[in-house]
């Protein structure tokens, strides 16, 4: 049995005092080394959740821990050093090349006025080759295709060498091959013992490539578990109120809603 | 490693370094070459270089050089340096390639203060200078005090915001003081004024400035790897281990007191602190790691270049901000219809 790096215990949280709390007694266990997707449908709290994983939102109450210490505790850097986030979208206003960009993430190894050295390039290039984009490094990321940004922009989360990575929805700019190789990456990286938690809008790509499933509606966390177990037509219907069927298709399970 | 493109690359991009220290080496070295030749140039006793023979046997000359020409060099150099560097900051940090280091309230409120002064404190320098100082701060932190009220948009946008309104305000104010302002004596020195010039810049308006130029300059340049993190969005700042809120806030002062302090002994120097930050993404791409240092010296040779310009090349001095927007702009336009060397090498 593996054991938990991320627990969210009891969790209140909320942008505005005034309003109800957009997370309200959230609990949920990460365990190590397995892909988490969260599904839920839009406004469930997805994003929010990932934001107070990384200590960027604080909780009003409940604790957020990780390998058992409250995320609030660990100083900046160190927390870079564990938890990487690949945004959903990130706009990049300046034409830095590939190879600039990715080092960027070595950031919390730096001494706070410090810069790369060559070791840090060689790492950098060492995880572009890894995502099989190395041909790209000097690059704009300004002039690549939206399928090769994102692969940037996990690449410089990869250049932290957290262990804990945080994808907010990664596939909203893919096309069908691209989501592909995304799924390989996915799981090459718990291959290597990075443990992945990434929210999404698609039941295919959980299905896909996750090992636990929690689905989220309305700040709470509905169900959670194995994604064998939780992934039912009955309970994907419930939080997205469509008639979701999951039928067997050569073997694997695929989600129809039409 | 299994390394097919990284070997070749990594020693390309050691090359590229290489012909990037050449490149800030003759920048240096032109810099430090104009800045000697500009302290022998000048209309005395006739258009032209003074010679070392005549340096050595006049003392009229001497005076000039060391009492004139030496601390309006030095501060053409700190003003083209810090607007160029502010610009740049304040264009990374805003996300956007148009913004300059005044436009939080500082040189509008600079204008104000200085207006102020000349209407109705007698417009002494050093009172002027003062006033300009601490109406380009107040502008400064008004327009902080009303981004962090501001109820919606994050926090660039509602500093943008803030800034304009502020701006907006000083400037109507200004306006009004024009308007009051006797239009004999007191008008045309505001105009003069507002037109920017180092005409009137002694050692000891020098010496003022220099703490906040040169503490200001120092504290970026050590930032100047760091300023790259702190210019994507919060939350990927925050998730790389910074503090972006914190660091943002320290390099905007660090940015805009040098800004301000030249303001107030020089006017208003436009088109440095938008331009020169262009020119330096041009040669060195975007990493502030080299466009900063590069906008220092580019700004330095660009206000020292601009300074010449003006009290040679008429009998009478022509305002500094008149050249720096006439020769900026056209630089500008330029360099929007070439198209630059990274483009051209794809």
């Amino acid at each position: 049995m593996s054991s938990s790096i991320l627990s969210f215990h009891e969790v209140l949280f909320g942008y505005n005092r005034k309003v109800p709390p957009v997370l309200d007694g959230l609990n949920l266990s990460l365990k190590k080394g397995l892909i988490t997707a969260i599904l839920g449908p839009n406004g469930a709290g997805k994003t929010t959740l990932l934001f107070l994983a990384l200590g960027w939102l604080k909780s009003w109450a409940g604790v957020i821990s990780l390998d058992g210490k409250p995320v609030a505790n660990y100083s900046r850097r160190a927390l870079g050093q564990r938890i990487a986030l690949i945004p959903q979208s990130e706009h990049i206003p300046f034409e830095y090349s590939v190879l600039e960009y990715v080092l960027l993430g070595r950031a919390p190894y730096l001494p706070s006025l410090g810069m790369p050295s060559r070791a840090d390039e060689e790492l950098a290039f060492n995880v572009l080759e890894k995502l099989g984009i190395a041909h790209l490094y000097d690059h704009s990321v300004l002039a690549i295709s939206g399928g090769e940004r994102q692969l940037v922009l996990a690449a410089r989360a990869l250049a932290q060498e957290p262990s804990l990575l945080l994808l907010d929805e990664p596939t909203s700019h893919l096309d069908l091959s691209n989501k592909y190789r995304l799924v390989q990456i996915l799981k090459e990286l718990q291959a290597r013992g990075k443990t992945i938690l990434m929210t999404t809008h698609e039941p295919d790509l959980a299905l896909a490539v996750s090992d636990e499933l929690v689905l989220m509606e309305k700040g709470r966390v509905l169900i959670s578990g194995p994604t064998e177990d939780i992934a039912t037509g009955e309970n994907l219907s419930e939080i997205y109120q469509v008639p979701v069927k999951i039928i067997p298709v050569e073997g694997k399970k695929q989600v129809a809603w039409m | 490693m299994s390394s097919i493109v990284s070997v070749p690359a990594l020693e390309k991009r050691t090359a590229q370094s290489k012909s990037r220290r050449w490149i800030f080496f003759w920048l240096g070295l032109g810099l430090i070459s104009l800045f000697i030749l500009s302290l022998l140039l000048g209309r005395y006793p006739e258009t032209g270089l003074i010679s070392w023979e005549r340096l050595n046997q006049d003392e009229l000359a001497r005076l000039l050089v060391i009492n004139l020409r030496l601390p309006r060099l030095v501060t053409a150099m700190a003003l083209g340096m810090s607007l160029s560097v502010g610009g740049l900051v304040f264009q990374m940090l805003f996300g956007n390639p148009l913004v300059e280091p005044g436009f939080l309230g500082v040189s509008q409120g600079a204008a104000f203060g200085a207006a102020l002064s000349i209407v109705f404190l007698g417009g002494s320098a050093l009172l002027t200078q003062g006033s300009a100082v601490v109406f380009s701060l107040a502008g400064l932190v008004f327009s902080y005090w009303l981004a962090r009220r501001i109820r919606y948009g994050g926090w660039v946008l509602r500093l943008v915001l803030a800034g304009i309104a502020i701006s907006a305000l000083f400037s109507a104010g200004l306006g009004i003081l024009k308007y009051m302002a006797d239009p004999y004596r007191q008008l045309p020195e505001i105009t003069f004024w507002l037109l920017g010039g180092l005409s009137s810049i002694t050692w000891t308006k020098l010496i003022s400035i220099l703490p906040a130029v040169i503490s200001g300059l120092v504290i970026l340049y050590l930032f100047r790897w760091r300023l790259n993190i702190l210019a994507l969005n919060d939350e990927t700042a925050f998730s790389m281990g910074a503090t972006p809120k914190r660091e943002r806030l320290l390099l905007l002062t660090a940015a805009v007191l040098p800004t301000a302090a030249v303001i107030s002994v020089a006017g208003m120097v436009g088109w440095v602190g938008l331009i020169i930050p262009h020119i330096a993404r041009r040669l060195f791409g975007s990493n502030s790691q080299f466009t900063l240092p590069a906008s220092m010296l580019l700004g330095g040779i660009f206000t020292i270049l601009c300074d010449d310009l003006s009290r040679t090349l008429l009998a009478g001095e022509i305002p500094l901000g008149i050249l720096t927007s006439l020769l900026g702009a056209a630089i500008f336009i330029v360099l929007m219809l070439s198209r630059g060397p990274r483009e051209v090498s794809k």
